[in-house]
């Protein structure tokens, strides 16, 4: 296409200056200040970098970000990819999608509220508030503390909260990409005996593949600095801590931008991968055109 | 399509705009006013308010309330940092008060607000070299155990005297098949200091007030033998899955705000409550129909060493100034009066601070027999965890509390703490 | 006739996994409804199942949670202040992300892949690690306090992710359209207006959806740079400040999240019908 030097940064020009100031900037004054103690007293050197990976929750909080990066991710993409498909092949499709998306809108407060009647723990004997414990005291079990069975439970059940509200996500982008393959193709395959399996393998699963890159990425993305639903459920507590929660108490509470700044600047690290990722993407795109 | 879409948002987007933008010129009245940010909503906000009323209405100077809930150590630190500090604030405790003290951010209230009806020892919480950087709007009285008199009455329990007479009413109550102790910790992102307010107090008692302000100021390490015999003291109630309502998985997921309620079923599902005054507004909330004084009440929480008697644990709520000008003396002055504190303490079942405040403000007997015991107290100390550097005080410390009562090993957990302590005291 | 059979099973357990994945969703909102509408002193002592045992007893329902949120002082002005907030908090960002993402996919310049790669990394940074920079750049304009200010926040904070899904959705629609217009002799702003807006319009529908959501419903940002004082305040914060701070009065905190979501979700219904074409509409070619 006609495109003059000038012209392409006419159009990425707001962007680009917009992104420098807000994000750019701020990243590049956190590098600087994860090389410094507390509030930028004195020059720290490996100090912080020590220290965060040496403190024992901090270590806890790498190990539940990985584990929410591969099972928030997974259900996530899995669940919106299974309603994309099998909604499409029914009449209430709509209904049930806005039944999906509905916990994208709640407010994390909201969610949280309704997420406790949910986990709740009461003695024994008292009247459950929880549904999972009135479910189990039901059956005439023992009620248990969900939030406090560490490490695996109540970090799964965090999890499990996430996935409630994100799956909504992930279906209306994989649903709309789903829609646009062309039906003629699917067709083609049954005709050659192919069954739905394979029609999902064959056809389907390939052609939603750039789809599937784009909602991964924001979901590993968005999981790695996962905050808000262990800060107002379990404050990291009971072997629940995640890095930027950590990241949020060193700052603001202990006031130690140091600290902070590291746990920053290592999230900023472990999306490498998934940039190299999204770059082979971009350039199959572009190769295929 | 596109075109209608795209024409529409932006006129949309230019009407939000100049709806929007004469908005921050018209707050801009040539007027008197100072700014300030709270922690406190809800009715603690309305009550804030109706304190200010007066003030206002006297003076003409318009006091801006921002409340920022939760998020009060974020706002607060970028905004001094960015150099637009509210004029005043409430800081959440003296511990965070000392280092905008320490960063240079604070104004000296010296000779600037009369504080001389204030105690010494409000007085000397928000010192820091020498200097005054807040005063106390009013405080909490946390040694209390909560208790019903008929359910006590019913069973024929003695309030003890003694904390070997505690436990073997706890253990007594226990023969009689029935739960002592009513102790969910749970608070959200603050879980945990029920527990440090327990060992507070226990500390106070078995090592008395010196070796408390050497531990304070990490003077002595957690793994000192007295810390140590403190946090022991509290597993002794707290680690019996039998004295514990919902034993300690209860402790840890039962609100704080909730557990009390355990007192007054029936039949009772638990006998004691340890928790300050500020949990009468949460019974009666839950229970509006049980009267104070009859249905429930308090004893002192029972010494434990005789040498170090009965000393009483406290918190208070912390006002601080950001800015000196004449409108935030004057509001600091009305804040520090027994005016304002009357107001405030008489809408919440808050304790004053200032002397002078007429003891019949008080909604009801039980609050005003706490303010009574707070003003004679002999030995009055403030929690140690609002004190301390919050890596530890509001980090470790509390974490290492549910740690304890989750069941990792005591020294562990000292260990764990002192090691961060090493760190947040060193610089 | 055994073919049949089986469809008819197959479709009948369609059926029946769709909808109890369905009703496992809805649970949570189900109970949270339910809540908002009980009183204080039974949400404290019993499920929110409990109402179940007579769900027609009318007397166990009562609607002063709701009166009690929506008649706060200050509420109106509040939801007005989202509004003032959300709508250029949501147009800005996707009208610049437009330009950018058609720039990224279809236009040649150097340093295109280096600054799309940045755009990538930049979805990661933790927004609180931004707030002192930020704050400190827009005193020094004096700008903090004013909505300008936090409609600026909101299009920076909301580019990454804009971008990133607009170039991918951009990037897949057929070269050959391009390649027609600049026969035609179209310029890149032509061919932006003629055919990118025009066919992206189901993806900057879910674009504008999420921007929408994720600025409605955000507290903190808003704290930051415009403050907590009731002319400037959005409704996340009015709800938030329902409850005092120790208190936990979830019978208001659901009647709030309930209000709260009401908008965006006519946002949501409203928007839907764009779907049908969906976000990665051309992207099938991959």
């Amino acid at each position: 296409m006609r495109t003059g030097r000038v012209q392409p940064w006419l159009f990425i020009g707001p962007a680009v200056g917009l992104l420098v100031f807000f994000l750019v900037y701020p990243s590049i004054y956190t590098i600087f200040l994860s090389f410094f103690y507390g509030m930028g007293e004195s020059f720290a050197g490996w100090a912080n970098y020590v220290h965060v990976f040496t403190d024992r929750t901090t270590l806890t909080a790498f190990r539940n970000n990985a584990l929410w990066v591969v099972v928030f991710t997974t259900f996530t993409v899995s669940f919106g990819l299974a309603f994309a498909v099998l909604l499409d092949r029914v009449r209430y499709e709509k209904i049930i999608k806005s039944i999906i998306f509905i916990p994208m809108a709640i407010s994390m407060v909201g969610a949280a509220t309704i997420w406790r009647f949910i986990y709740a723990f009461r003695p024994e004997g008292s009247p459950q508030v929880g549904l999972l414990n009135a479910i189990v005291t039901g059956f005439g079990g023992q009620p248990v503390g969900w939030l406090t069975e560490a490490p695996w439970l109540n970090n799964f059940l965090l999890i499990v909260v996430g996935i409630w509200m994100w799956t909504g996500f992930c279906m209306v982008v994989l649903s709309a990409a789903y829609k646009n393959i062309p039906r003629e193709l699917m067709e083609a395959a049954r005709i050659d005996g192919a069954n739905e399996w394979q029609v999902f393998g064959k056809v389907t699963l390939p052609s939603l593949k750039p789809a599937l890159a784009v909602v991964a990425t924001t979901m590993v993305v968005f999981v790695l600095k996962i905050f808000d639903i262990v800060f107002v459920m379990t404050d990291g507590l009971f072997g629940t801590e995640v890095l930027a929660n950590r990241m949020y108490k060193e700052m603001f509470l202990f006031m130690d931008f140091g600290r902070a700044s590291t746990i920053a600047v290592i999230l900023l690290l472990l999306i490498i991968p998934v940039m190299v990722f999204n770059i082979r993407q971009f350039r199959e795109q572009e190769m295929l055109r | 399509m596109s075109r209608k879409f795209l024409t529409v948002s932006l006129v949309v987007l230019l009407a939000m705009m100049l709806a929007a933008c004469p908005a921050p010129t018209e707050v801009e009245v040539p007027q008197r006013s100072v700014s300030m940010a709270v922690l406190w909503a809800g009715e603690e906000l309305e009550a804030l308010l109706t304190t200010l009323a007066p003030f206002e209405q006297r003076t003409g100077i318009d006091v801006v309330v921002e409340t920022v809930g939760r998020e009060m150590p974020v706002v607060l630190l970028t905004r001094v940092l960015a150099g637009i500090p509210p004029d005043v604030a409430a800081i959440p405790n003296p511990g965070q008060m000392r280092e905008f003290a320490e960063m240079g951010d604070l104004v000296s209230l010296n000779g600037i607000v009369d504080l001389v009806d204030h105690p010494k020892a409000f007085l000397d919480l928000a010192t820091v070299d020498g200097h005054i950087y807040g005063l106390f709007l009013s405080a909490d009285l946390k040694s209390l155990v909560w208790y019903s008199p008929k359910a006590f009455a019913a069973a024929g329990y003695e309030i003890p005297t003694t904390w070997d007479e505690l436990i073997a009413l706890s253990e007594q109550i226990v023969a009689d098949g029935k739960t002592p102790w009513a102790l969910g910790m749970e608070s959200g992102g603050a879980t945990g200091w029920v527990g440090t307010d327990w060992i507070e107090d226990i500390m106070l008692r078995t090592a008395g007030p010196e070796l408390y302000d050497k531990w304070v100021n990490h003077e002595i390490p957690w793994t000192h033998p007295a810390v140590k015999k403190a946090w022991e003291h509290f597993g002794q109630i707290v680690l019996r899955e039998d004295f514990v309502d919902g034993g300690t998985v209860g402790a840890l997921t039962i609100p704080f705000s909730e557990s009390p309620n355990a007192l007054f079923t029936d039949p009772p599902r638990a006998y004691m409550h340890r928790q300050a005054t500020f949990i009468q507004h949460f019974i009666l909330e839950a229970n509006p129909d049980l009267v104070p004084g009859e249905d429930f009440s308090f004893f002192v929480f029972p010494p434990i060493s005789p040498e170090h008697g009965t000393p009483l644990l406290g918190a208070g709520d912390l006002i601080s100034a950001f800015r000196d000008t004449p409108e935030v003396r004057e509001l600091l002055n009305y804040l520090a009066s027994a005016e304002a504190q009357g107001i405030w303490v008489g809408e919440l079942g808050k304790l004053a601070v200032n002397r002078n405040v007429d003891p019949a403000v008080y909604p009801d007997p039980l609050t005003a027999k706490a303010a009574g015991l707070l003003a004679g107290a002999e030995v009055f100390r403030f929690d140690a965890s609002d004190l301390m550097p919050a890596a530890v005080g509001a980090g470790t410390f509390w974490s290492g509390v549910v740690d304890y009562v989750g069941g990792t090993p005591l020294d562990t957990v000292l260990q764990t703490i002192e090691a961060s302590a090493i760190d947040a005291y060193g610089r | 006739m055994m073919d049949k059979l089986a469809s008819k099973l197959s479709r009948g357990l369609l059926h029946i996994v769709i909808i109890i994945l369905a009703v496992a969703w809805m649970l949570p909102t189900v109970g949270l409804l339910i809540t908002s509408f009980r009183p204080p002193a039974e949400v404290a002592h019993s499920g929110w199942w409990a109402v179940f045992e007579h769900p027609f007893s009318f007397a166990q329902y009562t609607v002063e949670n709701y009166v009690t949120v929506i008649g706060k002082v200050g509420m109106g002005r509040a939801f007005l202040n989202s509004l003032i907030i959300s709508i250029p908090g949501t147009i800005i960002p996707v009208t610049i992300a437009a330009f950018a993402a058609y720039a990224f996919a279809w236009m040649k310049f150097p340093g295109r892949q280096f600054l799309f790669l940045l755009t990538v990394a930049l979805l990661v940074v933790p927004l609180q690690m931004t707030f002192i920079p930020i704050l400190r750049a827009f005193t020094q304009l004096g700008i903090v306090g004013t909505f300008p200010a936090i409609w600026l926040a909101h299009t920076g904070y909301g580019l990454p992710l804009a971008i990133y899904l607009l170039r991918n959705f951009i990037g897949g629609l057929p070269s050959e359209l391009f390649d027609s217009a600049s026969i035609d002799g179209a310029s890149p702003l032509q061919s932006f207006f003629r055919i990118v807006l025009p066919l992206s319009v189901p993806a900057i529908a879910s674009v504008v959806i999420f921007q929408f959501l994720w600025v409605w419903n955000d507290l903190l940002v808003a704290l930051i740079y415009l403050g907590g004082t009731p002319d400037v305040v959005p409704v996340t914060l009015q709800v938030a400040n329902l409850v005092g701070s120790r208190g936990q009065d979830w019978h208001l905190l659901t009647a709030a999240a309930f209000v709260s979501m009401a908008l965006p979700l006519v946002v949501f219904f409203s928007l839907q019908r764009y779907f049908v074409r969906g976000i990665l509409a051309g992207s099938v070619k991959g």
